[in-house]
């Protein structure tokens, strides 16, 4: 029986890179995909080819209430199969197939036994990326924040 | 009553040459490109994809293009786009608790934890010209930063609801309803109505808002909170058996505090008003939020006192810009038989009259 503890582990490790995959601006990603990646990406088997999409963004009444369809975002989506029998599957925001094609490919390496170095090679840039991106906009939003002052009455 | 005109052909295609050239103007001057738009017509860009209902800032910048800049054009163009798409489903309800906020503000509460960050707004600019701006000039100089804390801020109504004093916020979590599935039917639910206020004219949605302001189902609102942010958005796969990001999005959040003395089965306590954009887009986020507290009038045990703002079908059935120009503007189109006879029943109607005049005249 495989621990139930090393499985969500691993759900949590998919959701992440999924989502950073997704999240990646497509000409950095195939950037970082190397010759050696993209020809696995030419060897492999399309189980469903990249199709664009939309997907109805919910929100939530009050932010925090009973749901409502707020209105449609574009997404291209598609699964593969690499010859080492790794499954890789992308649902990535736009329309740009080669960017829904390289995160499926890059989930199907991160299961398989180079993991580390695709890790290393895709998935670091791209949390690195990401991270100085909102630290920077959190950094200007901070400048913009008011300090208050209370100005002397004069009662005492 | 429409016709089937043949004709005109050489016409049209000669008028679509002139728009093409028109829409490039003088070819002495650099062409605009999508991007430039996207990056420099941001807030444009945002209303596309608010009142076109479908995120994407590239082929909404594509559609203002495309329309010579007409925003109605633009919407309408975005929703045609829409409907070639394949649905693949729909994502989990946006966390906006967890937005990653540009703009913070409340007009309640001075110190909200969290506190008040401007973001980049017009707000206090003194809307003078700038002429610096129609030189070809160089990039301003860049914004100032300062030490960010990255926590989530917190929601000003959470403060209200801990002392009980707003009323609290009810889940149900049904599929709401999709009125771009299933045609919108009244009354509508008020999840119906927000997809339906989120979608609308922008100027619609203030007309309608100002109104309730200025005493035509007055509500009392004050914004307690406006946020604009990004959201990660998230959805079911069902290959994977979980939910995954599948992109962020911009989005306005607005929640008003009403005034509400209570009623035979509530206590006096504050009420709300819900408004939620795609993009920077606060007059909508706002607009909407009146719009919506109005509308629960019924809910809230409220006097209808017949003003537009509280009639869910004056407001619901006519917000909707594509809707509103399609029936428009296709009365400019051809009505030549309807026309004839029009005209051959005002000069029977006439010659009759006047027949009726002669012989009594005659008498």
């Amino acid at each position: 029986m495989r621990d139930v503890g090393a499985e969500a582990a691993e759900v949590e490790g998919r959701r992440g890179w999924m989502g950073l995959l997704a999240r990646a601006r497509p000409d950095r990603l195939a950037a970082l995909v190397t010759s050696e990646m993209q020809a696995e990406l030419e060897a492999a088997t399309w189980l469903r080819r990249p199709e664009v999409g939309a997907v109805m963004v919910r929100g939530r009444i009050g932010g925090t209430g009973t749901p409502f369809n707020l209105g449609e975002m574009t997404v291209t989506r598609c699964a593969l199969r690499l010859a080492s029998g790794a499954v890789g599957i992308a649902q990535v925001q736009g329309r740009d197939r080669g960017h829904a094609a390289r995160a499926a490919l890059v989930d199907a390496l991160l299961q398989g036994p180079g993991a580390a170095a695709v890790r290393a090679a895709v998935l670091a840039p791209l949390a690195a990326d990401e991270a100085a991106r909102r630290a920077d906009t959190a950094a200007k939003a901070a400048a913009t924040r008011v300090e208050f002052f209370t100005l002397v009455r004069g009662e005492d | 009553m429409y016709v089937a005109v043949k004709g005109g052909e050489a016409a049209i295609e000669a008028a679509h040459a002139w728009l093409a050239e028109a829409r490039r103007g003088d070819p002495g001057i650099a062409s605009l490109t999508v991007a430039q738009i996207r990056e420099q017509l941001t807030l444009a860009v945002n209303r596309v994809m608010a009142e076109g209902s479908l995120y994407d800032p590239d082929l909404a910048a594509l559609a203002i293009r495309q329309a010579r800049g007409d925003m109605i054009e633009a919407v309408f163009l975005i929703r045609a786009y829409r409907t070639t798409l394949p649905r693949f489903g729909a994502s989990l309800p946006a966390d906006t608790g967890a937005m990653r906020v540009v703009r913070r503000i409340s007009a309640t509460f001075k110190d909200a934890p969290g506190g008040q960050v401007l973001g980049p707004t017009f707000d206090y600019t003194h809307r003078l010209l700038d002429f610096a701006l129609a030189a070809e000039g160089a990039d301003p100089a860049p914004a100032p930063r300062a030490a960010a804390d990255l926590r989530p801020v917190p929601r000003i109504a959470a403060f209200l609801g801990s002392e009980g004093l707003i009323e609290p916020q009810p889940v149900a979590d049904d599929p709401p309803g999709d009125l771009t599935r299933e045609p919108l039917a009244f009354p509508a639910d008020r999840a119906l109505r927000l997809q339906a206020l989120a979608r609308a004219d922008e100027g619609f949605t203030l007309g309608m808002a100002y109104s309730t302001q200025r005493g035509y189902g007055r509500t009392h609102a004050f914004v307690g909170e406006l946020r604009i942010g990004t959201v990660e958005v998230e959805m079911e796969v069902p290959e994977l058996g979980f939910a995954v990001c599948i992109g962020e999005v911009e989005l306005t959040e607005c929640e008003t505090v009403n005034q509400f003395t209570g009623s035979k089965s509530e206590p006096p306590q504050f009420t709300r008003g819900y408004g939620l954009s795609f993009g920077q887009n606060e007059r909508k986020a706002i607009s909407m939020s009146l719009v919506d507290r109005a509308l629960r009038w019924r809910e809230l045990g409220e006097e209808n006192t017949g003003a537009p703002a509280q009639d869910e079908e004056f407001v619901l059935a006519h917000g909707d810009n594509v809707q509103a120009t399609g029936f428009l503007e296709h009365i400019k189109l051809p009505h030549y038989v309807d026309f004839q006879a029009e005209l051959e029943l005002i000069r029977r109607l006439r010659a009759e009259a006047l027949a009726g005049a002669r012989a009594e005249s005659a008498e």
